[in-house]
């Protein structure tokens, strides 16, 4: 095909000549008020860098000061002295067991949701409603979102979710309870990078495949979605951020106890029946703004949280930063590809 | 020291002998021009020219602006049918109807009748339609896929039950046979693994053929397959087009009129909706009837 011989091309100017680059533009030349407005950008800009920054210095410092390998295996207890007051195990299997039933209910369902909105849409009206509703529940403060949580899981025929007491109450409080609330709070996040993704998409790729006499169901399977992986990993992440933040949740539908407690004996579903505490309750109940009582174990735990923060962050950019083409993607996101939705019926 | 000039070679000796690429469709190194004249003399016409499709005083509209006017056209396999005519003369839409890639668009709405082998399309489901009747775009538009998965997307046969690794041996000959017909394969065959967004425009654009070959159509729509490309990928595809012509039935939609005179066999002019002539390219390049034709083809507007 290449008839050009590249071989022949001068790799570069010969030296002497002088080269000229691109530089930026000198802002002598701008009126006033872009002037004023490019120095608030800067003094904004390096101003949020700096609190950024003094965030995570002050959390490693007072952090890393009171950070024993120690903390992290052992459970918590309840004493009055710190010495015996245990280390925070238990949030930390909090934590992670919210995330899990968290995103593994809802980056299905926004992903289903955001591909609907975007793909489908059809009627219109009901598009639109559920438009509105994933904003409501974006603007709605994740306070609101527990309470009625707790007005859903205390219902009697829900009593299996939760820890039923001997007259018949249901306590409502429970992992199942918290992380399908935390799946609501995270939702709007992942269905509207999936929109957004989508709709962002040219629409060649759509013609190409319907054209070929593919249906629209594999269209959006096997081409729509593994092009938007990325963004949905994004989308996914940023949920888990959310999720992983948030304190109110889990004061009011996990119970905040110190240990967790399963109910029963049936290995995983006693334990997510039961009551427990996350990396952010267990801050701020030992934090002088709650009860006090361990305000180092507080930085501790405080600084750790932060670490996951900061690492989710950093695979949400790994993530996006990535091509489109799953042929050049590594093998560490493989089991991200979207032959997991490869179902019969699809086809 | 300047830059090395490359001069590029024309060749406007007509070649007399059939001097057809090497059955691969590869042209390495020759000339567009060459080819051009190529195409033209190597060209005897098809022995079996049968009708494939049938379009009928068909009307199109997008909402309530009718953007194609009682059109009827014979397509035919063993030949290559173009549509000329400046833009928004409807051609495009004309073409994209034979496979009801029109119906995404809302408020599109069509009256007349379009039959493939005798059948009203819009009786046919339409994705077995689109099967049957498969296109090529204007941007080469493969998936972001490898270059096997791109081509083995389109096979017309489903994989089996058995799913996960879908690389039965027939299914990878088909792949190899759709990229053969494209005269791609030779220059993938190293790594069909590769992302198809690696290759050259060119390149991709034969991936989309291949693509389209492999559903085993009746019917291959061209939309302007080479407009977003240079030259020599064009001469490939026309190329490409011409040896096609015997097992499939080509539409092709272009601006350029070289194009439409090195590859079409049937010719037809467009003009704000309406079929203004169709003939022979012989006849509606060098004998236009219609007084339109005639400005349109040596550039009075267009």
């Amino acid at each position: 095909m290449s008839a050009t011989a590249t071989a022949e091309l001068a790799p570069a100017p010969p030296p002497g000549i002088p080269i000229a680059r691109a530089r930026r533009e000198p802002t002598r030349s701008w009126p006033l008020a872009d002037r004023i407005g490019f120095l608030l950008s800067w003094v904004v800009g390096i101003g949020l860098c700096l609190i950024a920054l003094a965030i995570v210095l002050f959390m490693l410092v007072k952090g890393i000061a009171y950070l024993r390998p120690s903390l992290l295996v052992q459970s918590p207890a309840p004493s009055i002295k710190q010495s015996q007051s245990g280390g925070f195990l238990d949030p930390i299997e909090g934590t992670l067991i919210v995330a899990t039933v968290g995103i593994a209910i809802a980056a299905p369902t926004g992903i289903a949701l955001g591909t609907w909105l975007a793909e489908y849409g059809q009627p219109r009206s009901l598009a639109r409603a559920l438009e509105s509703a994933v904003e409501i529940i974006a603007g709605a403060p994740s306070v609101v979102l527990a309470l009625f949580g707790l007005l859903i899981f205390d219902q009697g025929y829900l009593g299996f979710l939760s820890t039923t007491a001997a007259g018949g109450g249901v306590y409502g409080r429970s992992f199942f309870a918290a992380g399908a609330i935390m799946a609501v709070l995270a939702l709007p996040l992942i269905v509207g990078t999936t929109r957004e993704a989508l709709v962002r998409l040219p629409n060649h790729l759509r013609e190409a495949s319907l054209g070929l006499g593919r249906t629209r169901i594999t269209t959006v399977r096997r081409v729509l979605l593994p092009a938007i992986r990325g963004d949905m990993a994004t989308g996914a992440a940023l949920g888990l951020g959310r999720i992983i933040g948030d304190t109110a949740i889990i004061t009011i539908l996990l119970g905040t106890v110190l240990q967790l407690g399963p109910v029963g004996h049936v290995p995983v579903y006693s334990t997510l029946r039961g009551t427990g505490s996350t990396l952010t309750t267990y801050i701020y109940a030992n934090s002088p703004a709650g009860e006090g009582s361990a305000p180092q174990k507080a930085y501790a735990a405080a600084f750790l949280l932060l670490l996951i923060v900061l690492a989710l962050n950093g695979i949400v950019t790994w993530l996006s930063g990535r091509g489109v083409s799953p042929a050049e993607r590594g093998s560490a996101f493989k089991f991200l590809r979207f032959e997991w939705f490869a179902l019969p019926w699809t086809r | 020291m300047p830059p090395p000039v490359r001069r590029i070679q024309v060749d406007r000796e007509p070649h007399v002998a059939p001097a057809r690429a090497a059955s691969n469709g590869a042209v390495a190194g020759a000339s567009p021009a060459a080819v051009a004249t190529r195409l033209r003399s190597a060209r005897a016409p098809s022995v079996h020219v049968r009708e494939r499709m049938r379009i009928e005083s068909v009307w199109l509209a997008y909402g309530e602006n009718w953007v194609v006017r009682d059109v009827s056209l014979p397509v035919r396999q063993g030949e290559v049918l173009a549509m000329i005519g400046a833009s928004g003369s409807g051609k495009t839409t004309l073409l994209r109807s034979l496979n009801r890639l029109t119906e995404i668009t809302t408020g599109a709405a069509r009256a007349g009748n379009i039959t493939l082998d005798g059948q009203d399309i819009h009786e046919l489901e339409v994705n077995e339609l689109r099967r049957r009747v498969t296109m090529v775009f204007q941007q080469p538009n493969p998936f972001p896929m490898s270059i096997f998965d791109n081509v083995a997307y389109a096979l017309a046969e489903r994989p089996a039950r058995g799913r996960r690794r879908r690389r039965s041996p027939q299914i990878e000959e088909a792949v190899a046979d759709a990229l053969h017909r494209a005269g791609l394969y030779d220059e993938v065959a190293g790594d069909l693994e590769r992302s198809a967004l690696r290759l050259s425009g060119g390149q991709q654009q034969r991936l989309c053929i291949a693509r389209a070959l492999a559903a085993e159509p009746e019917v291959l729509l061209l939309d302007e397959p080479c407009s977003a490309l240079d030259p020599i990928s064009t001469a490939t595809i026309e190329e490409l087009i011409v040896q096609l012509r015997d097992s499939v039935a080509i539409v092709i939609v272009t601006h350029n009129l070289q194009q439409a005179f090195r590859v079409a066999d049937h010719v037809a002019f467009m003009h704000l909706g309406e079929l203004v002539e169709y003939g022979t390219s012989e006849q509606v390049f060098d004998r236009p009837v219609m007084e339109r034709t005639r400005d349109y083809i040596s550039g009075a507007f267009g």
